[in-house]
């Protein structure tokens, strides 16, 4: 399986995903975002980070980088193609992805272990997995999702929603928002669910010494999926 | 502009200085030069009432590839890794302005590591406020906190550790100590020194605008009332810039262009070109049209005298500044070739094709004024005579409710939560431990870095608090199963122009000297921070250790939180009930006298060892070292950290239960081992001569400390995780 995560200026979780993707089996390549061709990938990365230094809106220069064009090709192609943190909001700036993620609820940075229940199973990223709540690590300012009435009813209506914080149990309410995100959403897909984004970072998760090895589990199950 | 006496004074220079200046030149500096001297010559750059008593620090050891002098200190961990690290103050800027202020202070520490080549890989604060009563501590709190998360989160470095206090006598004057760890080869360290004639000097990073003018100067003087007008000293931070010129540096570094690299931190161009200039014994010439600046108009004063953040100057290898270039302009920074390297011993300054500064390198370094301030012995106090009949009125219980819930001691996650503390993938320890720990990416190596300051065992008896602080960064590092290896520290103190203050900072130093050489941790990199006054009210003497260990393998990392239940707890060293200067003496009593726990060197080395020892051969589950509050308060956070219980066995002891549970003797610890290595552990502590007594157990739920003292570990985590989130919402 062949993977590529793209660096933008200010990324610096492209690192961290790098080092996961191979450590479950993929093949991935570091693509810089000046690049106009992507290379042959089964999937596509947008990391965590700061690209641009947030400045303007989280996510919006980038998303007008120039390898930008050739993402959304790939999209439109069915390529499979995941944002996390700062990937997701440059998926949603990119118009990838429905909604907008807006500052935290109490306005301050969270860096903590949350867990987020798997909505929907129909789809490449979590076909199969074995856990129904996973424990993930977030790390944001600006997490809180948000979007317009008739676009959650469409959301829900197309079964888009992919992740939502919760507790351990899954059970979902506004005690286990961390963010003050509508629903609590934590990750959302495009209508053809070849693309997601999260909040929650995986990559953070993939060793017993770390905060956990949940990221594992969605990893090993994400190869597993894509093969 | 005309120089004179006065204009020398307002530029924070000192009669006599001037009259050295004029001397040195043979005539009256022209305005560029004299804001180069004022530059060179504060407190801050040239560490003029510190050196004098620096110097007897113990600084060399077999670790040690680098001491004091260069941007940072260096170690060997073993395998051709190196560790590069430093803490650094920035406290004046901070009060004036705390977001800003603690995000350069941030961004100012990581590239004095990155300068060397290595990347950042943990960073640490330790921040100092006023009471918790006084009107502005939430405000700098927030500021101080969102400063730094600010920063060392768009960097994508982990904030691992970190410790704050408060005290009224940071009331007027906070403090922001940033403290960052990089990692990197030992055959690819780079440094200061330039060598060889004629080579470009080159400048990259931001542009140079108007911002940080005499921060330097600014951060070696008291405040006044007129603080408000010192806001445009205060730099800007970009952490987006500087996580841009943190790769491209190490991305030129990766080759073998660079001879010398200097950042631009205090006092700008002027003491990054200097200090690369004097280290290499030659002369530097530069163009100062060739800045690259912000602002229009600026002149070569302004130039020279700007703390603009996120600049580099270095010096290249002849040929090499096309390949430079291209990396520099991949990563959209400026790059510039400002001047060139030269046998003159001068610094010289062009702007306009009008030479506009001519000095002789050796004036600004090592003529520089050095002090042997004059200075007071400090007394030890008398012990107090504490009325045991005060003691029957008190309830345990309820004494160490209020004493988890004090602001020093409560849970700081308020804090450390706005930090990102697991990027790169490597924490394996958090904040909240003794020590934060991070693996050595890709090995199963792992290091560990605490910081402690003791302000109030310092405040009492210098000497004692100075040998205090290290045993206690000492403790923190061998409590996560880390051979301590090397500290940092950053002396914050008052005017080193009163006797009193200057007599806290020599007995100070002098017991860190006398601790760290007897543990055999040396000091390897440094700051200090003077007049940390205002008016005439200076701080607490409060010098912050930074301590670095180094686990073998991380498998045998220890936590402090209690793992099973029946296992015993016993602890670590002799406990006499010294309540003098403890939290409950203060808190409890409203006792500010007496003085402060006494320290042997013997003990703490010996039984500091022997857990290490015990680590190793994997009996030990869980430590924790005994600090402030005593043994019930280092318990209390175990019971917390693991949500277990604890039954406490009787004391042999004679003194009273109080003085058992709240005394602060030093050198101990708890330790958690399981019943059946109980006489494994105990033979090896009695070999090795080290005291220790039997607590207790681990049980489920309640920390039972007799009949009549009891409580819930959910009340008990109440108490410790409430006060600071209940405050900043307020």
């Amino acid at each position: 399986m062949n993977s590529s995560v793209i660096t933008f200026p200010g990324s610096n979780c492209d690192r961290d995903m790098d080092v996961a993707l191979k450590k479950f089996g993929f093949k991935n390549k570091m693509v810089w975002h000046d690049d106009l061709e992507l290379p042959k990938s089964d999937l596509v990365v947008l990391p965590g980070g700061f690209s641009y230094g947030d400045y303007l809106r989280c996510g919006s220069m980038a998303s007008k980088s120039k390898i930008m064009k050739s993402v959304l090709n790939f999209a439109k192609g069915g390529g499979k193609i995941m944002g996390i943190c700062n990937g997701f909001q440059i998926l949603v700036e990119a118009g990838l992805l429905p909604g907008v993620l807006l500052r935290n609820k109490y306005l301050e940075f969270i860096c903590k272990n949350v867990f987020v229940k798997v909505n929907n199973k129909d789809n490449s990223y979590f076909k199969n997995i074995k856990k129904d709540t996973l424990e993930l690590h977030i790390a944001h300012n600006e997490g809180s999702y948000f979007c317009s009435e008739e676009q959650i009813k469409e959301i829900n209506d197309n079964n888009q929603i992919a992740l939502f914080y919760s507790n351990e149990a899954g059970i979902v309410n506004e005690k286990n928002n961390p963010n003050g995100s509508i629903k609590n959403i934590a990750g959302i897909f495009n209508k053809e669910k070849n693309v997601l984004g999260m909040m929650p970072h995986p990559e953070r998760m993939i060793h017993p010494a770390l905060s956990g090895e949940d990221g594992s589990v969605f990893f090993e199950n994400l190869i597993n999926n894509l093969r | 502009m005309i120089v004179n006496e006065q204009l020398a004074i307002d530029h924070g220079l000192k009669k006599e200085e001037y009259k050295k200046i004029c001397d040195l030149l043979k005539r009256v500096p022209n305005i560029t030069e004299l804001g180069i001297f004022s530059a060179m010559w504060n407190e801050h750059c040239s560490y003029k009432s510190s050196r004098f008593h620096l110097k007897n620090l113990p600084t060399k050891g077999k670790s040690v590839i680098q001491g004091p002098g260069e941007n940072a200190g260096v170690i060997d961990i073993g395998d051709d890794d190196a560790i590069v690290f430093k803490i650094e103050s920035h406290n004046h800027p901070s009060f004036i302005e705390p977001y800003q202020g603690a995000a350069t202070g941030v961004g100012g520490i990581m590239r004095d590591v990155f300068t060397m080549g290595a990347r950042p890989i943990a960073n640490l604060n330790s921040i100092h406020f006023g009471s918790s009563h006084h009107k502005k501590t939430k405000n700098f709190l927030r500021g101080v906190v969102h400063g730094i998360g600010g920063y060392g989160n768009c960097m994508g470095v982990p904030t691992i550790a970190g410790q704050t206090s408060f005290d009224e006598s940071y009331n007027g004057n906070i403090l922001v100590n940033a403290m960052t760890l990089g990692l990197v080869k030992k055959d690819k360290i780079f440094y200061s020194k330039a060598t060889g004639l004629g080579k470009p000097v080159i400048y990259v990073g931001s542009k140079t605008g108007r911002d940080g003018i005499h921060g330097a100067s600014m951060a070696s003087a008291s405040f006044d009332d007129k603080i408000e007008e010192k806001k445009p000293t205060v730099q800007v931070g970009d952490p987006f810039t500087e996580k841009l010129l943190l790769e491209a540096c190490l991305e030129l570094m990766a080759g073998d262009s660079i001879i010398a690299i200097q950042d631009m931190g205090a006092a700008g161009l002027t003491s990054s070109s200097i200090e690369m200039a004097s280290k290499g014994n030659l002369g530097i010439e530069i163009n100062l049209n060739m800045v690259p600046c912000r602002e229009a108009n600026m002149t070569p004063y302004e130039i020279m005298l700007s703390e603009s953040q996120e600049r580099m100057l270095i010096v290249l290898e002849n040929g090499k500044e096309e390949l430079a270039k291209k990396i520099f302009d991949k990563w959209n920074l400026d790059f510039a070739v400002i001047g060139k390297t030269t046998k003159s011993k001068k610094i010289e300054l062009y702007f306009d094709e009008e030479k506009v500064a001519d000095i002789p390198v050796n004036t600004l370094v090592e003529n520089s004024p050095m002090y042997d301030r004059k200075w007071k012995k400090a007394k030890l106090p008398k012990k107090i005579k504490i009325k045991k009949e005060q003691f029957k009125t008190l309830k345990v219980i309820s004494v160490l409710n209020k004493i988890l819930s004090n602001s020093n001691v409560c849970s700081k996650e308020w804090i450390w939560q706005q930090y990102d503390h697991t990027v790169m993938g490597d924490t394996i320890q958090k904040p909240g431990g003794d020590a934060g720990v991070v693996r050595v990416h890709g090995t199963d190596k792992a290091v560990a870095a605490s910081v402690d300051s003791s302000a109030v065992y310092c405040w009492a008896h210098p000497l004692s608090g100075g040998k205090q602080i290290v045993c206690e960064s000492w403790r923190n590092l061998i409590s996560v199963g880390a051979k301590p290896i090397a500290i940092t520290n950053c002396l914050n103190f008052g005017s080193p122009e009163n006797e009193e203050n200057m007599g806290e900072f020599v007995e100070c130093v002098q017991g860190l000297g006398e601790a760290s050489s007897y543990l055999n941790f040396p000091v390897v990199s440094g700051n200090v921070s003077f007049y940390n006054q205002t008016k005439d009210i200076g701080i607490k003497p409060t010098p912050v250790i930074g301590g670095i260990g180094l686990i073998k393998n991380y498998r045998n990392m220890v936590t402090m939180d209690l793992k099973e239940v029946d296992n015993v707890l016993l602890v670590i060293g002799k406990t006499e009930g010294h309540l003098d200067q403890s939290l409950f003496a203060r808190d409890i009593l409203s006792e500010k006298n007496g003085p402060p726990p006494e320290i042997n060197l013997f003990n703490e080395k010996n039984n500091g060892e022997t857990i290490l020892k015990l680590i190793n051969k994997k009996f030990i589950k869980a430590a924790h070292d005994v600090s402030l509050g005593g043994i019930i308060t280092a318990l209390s956070k175990m019971c917390i950290k693991g949500k277990k219980g604890a039954t406490l066995k009787r004391s042999n002891y004679l003194i009273n239960q109080l003085e058992y549970l709240f005394g602060e003797d030093q050198g101990r610890y708890i330790i958690e081992i399981n019943k059946v290595d109980l006489k494994s552990v105990t033979s090896i502590l009695l070999e090795n001569s080290v005291h220790f007594d039997e607590l207790g157990t681990v049980n489920e739920n309640d920390l039972i400390i007799d009949d009549k003292s009891k409580v819930s570990i959910d009340d008990l985590i109440k108490s410790h995780t409430t006060w600071l989130t209940n405050y900043m919402s307020k």
